[in-house]
């Protein structure tokens, strides 16, 4: 009789082919093996360096080129130019300069089901888990060492029970409530542990709430942060792809290492301040902040219904943005680019003199669009703030929710979104 | 197969992110380590890369290597001489990429050790041991897993994989 299994250790055993729980080190079969062009220069010159000569699964691996969209220099055209014509000699997938964030665009295409191993050189490859899968973070080298031999070892992790319970308060976000339980949890907290997200509360996010959740976990170093499969899970993969998979669940007498429970309705609205994500306090303890830059995008808040609410808060506060206050606009990928044409919101930002960028990673990590000014303060829906992130180290970033940021756009200084209006 | 590394410690704190290691603006330039090394750390001490000598070994407090999972950060680190990093903890994408390049990663606790002190860290499959020379001290850690230690002690991935990897074998 096997042993009562958490979500992960279920995945993993499947992958492994043995019964694997936490602390074992087993070798897994990988479903998706995800290259950046950040990663992917690297991760090329290992597999040569192994003597790799094929891709073991080619349909199993795709690139992204997410970091350098589009190229501003000589030097990251030519990571792009390396990195498609490896893609097209191995008859891998290749996503283009515009397509979006890697793990954003693997989700939107169904290439990861519930169920599935991901592995992605991109820290932020563990927002997949939203979707009931092991999705995790690795390096250039471990993504050679797969894409030649379709595997990767893995420590099993423990798990950390997150217990959502309740309901948001109005004008409560997402990301506040992946904010307080990063702060809870500390920087390394759940470091070489995956999270399982249970509760009632589950309910009030949807599935393009709970990537929040997930991609914000591994700033508390998780290695995975996986949701179970349910009717969110199946409308979202229904239009995507033509796949059915049940998902998977963790046994009622699965072992925890630890379990926190989060009161949905006693989050209000938070902010990281700088130089770090897990550094939270309540939005009322900034007010008035002179914020410079606005920063809409990335795999955390680059999603449509995150510039919708940005844009309600804009229209209720007025329909301007405040002198001074420059906005960044970066969709996480086409698709969010696409229809934020189409429902007319991509016109109401370029009116509102938004800087509106090529879908990708953007400004998050200073590698492509706005670079803030010295000693400017930036006010950003992602999810890293390091001193010099953006690609200036006298800039200060703070981190909030897409209505925060759209209020600090509106006002000039950081306000209450609820307060707008 | 043992390991073996005599030299300075050379401290830093918590939370040091790979963005700290090495800039992400920094390798957008170029992927020469030999080149980036110059820039080592420069967020946290822009005097640091200048100053490492071959043979350093790092000292950091808990979750060395947090945020992005850059390779690089791992084999700048070893460009710049440094051939161990001692920590209280690391960052799991950190602690693996140290092991698939070559690069000991030692987790203890490192709160007696100060800038400069002289440190002898053996490693081998029983156990792994710092001698703080310069405090008359000795520290020990758990050794690593088979696994991570097959792959330390092969050089790194690109050798273990080189020499059959896990592909000769079931899975472990």
């Amino acid at each position: 009789m096997t042993r009562p299994a958490t979500i992960s250790e279920k995945i993993l055993s499947a992958k492994s082919g043995v019964e694997a729980r936490a602390g074992d080190i087993v070798v897994c079969d990988v479903d998706l093996v995800i290259g950046t062009d950040a990663s992917s220069p690297m991760a090329i010159d290992y597999f040569k360096r192994m003597g790799g000569t094929a891709l073991f699964y080619p349909k199993r691996v795709v690139f992204a080129l997410d970091h350098y969209a589009p190229p501003s220099t000589a030097k990251t055209a030519a990571f792009h130019e390396q990195v498609r014509a490896f893609a097209n000699e191995h008859d891998a997938a290749l996503y283009e300069v515009g397509r979006g964030i890697s793990h954003q665009v693997v989700a939107e295409l169904g290439r990861v089901l519930p169920g599935d191993l991901v592995i992605g050189a991109d820290s932020h490859t563990v927002t997949c888990g939203a979707l009931n899968l092991f999705a995790t973070g690795v390096g250039s080298s471990d993504l050679a060492a797969a894409m030649i031999t379709g595997r990767i070892w893995l420590r099993v992790p423990e798990t950390i029970k997150v217990t959502l319970l309740g309901k948001r308060s109005p004008g409560v976000a997402p990301k506040d409530v992946a904010l307080a339980m990063i702060a809870e949890l500390g920087a390394e907290g759940a470091n070489y542990r995956a999270l399982e997200f249970h509760g009632d509360g589950v309910g009030d996010f949807t599935l393009e709430d709970r990537f929040v959740l997930s991609n914000l976990a591994v700033e508390s170093g998780a290695k995975a942060a996986i949701f179970a499969a349910d009717a969110a899970t199946d409308a979202y993969l229904e239009r995507r792809t033509m796949q059915r998979r049940s998902g998977v669940t963790a046994d009622p007498a699965a072992r925890y290492s630890r379990e926190i429970e989060i009161a949905l309705d006693t989050i209000s609205p938070l902010v990281a301040i700088p130089h770090s994500p897990n550094d939270v306090v309540s939005i009322a303890d900034l007010l008035g902040t002179p914020i410079h830059m606005v920063f809409l995008g990335t795999c955390t808040g680059g999603r449509v219904v995150d510039f919708h609410e940005a844009l309600a808060v804009i229209e209720r506060g007025g329909g301007r943005i405040a002198p001074g206050v420059q906005l960044v606009i970066t969709p996480a990928s086409r698709e969010v680019h696409r229809r934020l044409i189409v429902d007319g919101s991509l016109a109401k930002f370029s009116d509102l003199g938004a800087i509106i960028t090529t879908p990708g990673c953007g400004a998050c990590c200073g590698t492509s669009g706005a670079i803030p000014g010295s000693g400017m303060n930036v006010l950003s829906t992602a999810n890293r703030n390091f001193k010099a992130r953006m690609g200036n180290a006298t800039a200060s970033i703070y981190l909030a929710s897409p209505a925060a940021c759209a209020a600090a756009a509106v006002t000039g200084v950081i306000t209450d979104p609820r307060a707008i209006g | 197969m043992a390991i073996h590394c005599d030299g300075r410690a050379r401290i830093v704190g918590n939370d040091v992110n790979t963005d700290y290691i090495i800039a992400s603006t920094r390798k957008r330039d170029t992927l020469d380590e030999q080149i980036l090394k110059r820039y080592l750390l420069e967020t946290v001490d822009p005097a640091f890369a200048a100053s490492v000598q071959p043979g350093d070994i790092l000292v950091a407090g808990t979750n060395f290597g947090c945020g992005s999972a850059m390779e690089i950060a791992a084999t700048v680190i070893l460009a710049a001489g440094i051939t161990a990093v001692v920590a209280q903890s690391f960052s799991r994408t950190f602690f693996r990429n140290a092991v698939n390049n070559g690069l000991l990663p030692i987790e203890c606790d490192t709160s007696d050790i100060h800038e400069g002190d002289r440190l002898s860290v053996s490693s081998d499959s029983a156990a792994i041991s710092i001698e703080n020379r310069t405090r008359g001290t000795t520290l020990a850690a758990s050794p690593l897993p088979a696994l991570m230690a097959d792959i330390l002690a092969a050089g790194g991935l690109v050798e273990f994989i080189r020499h059959g990897g896990w592909t000769q074998g079931q899975p472990a």
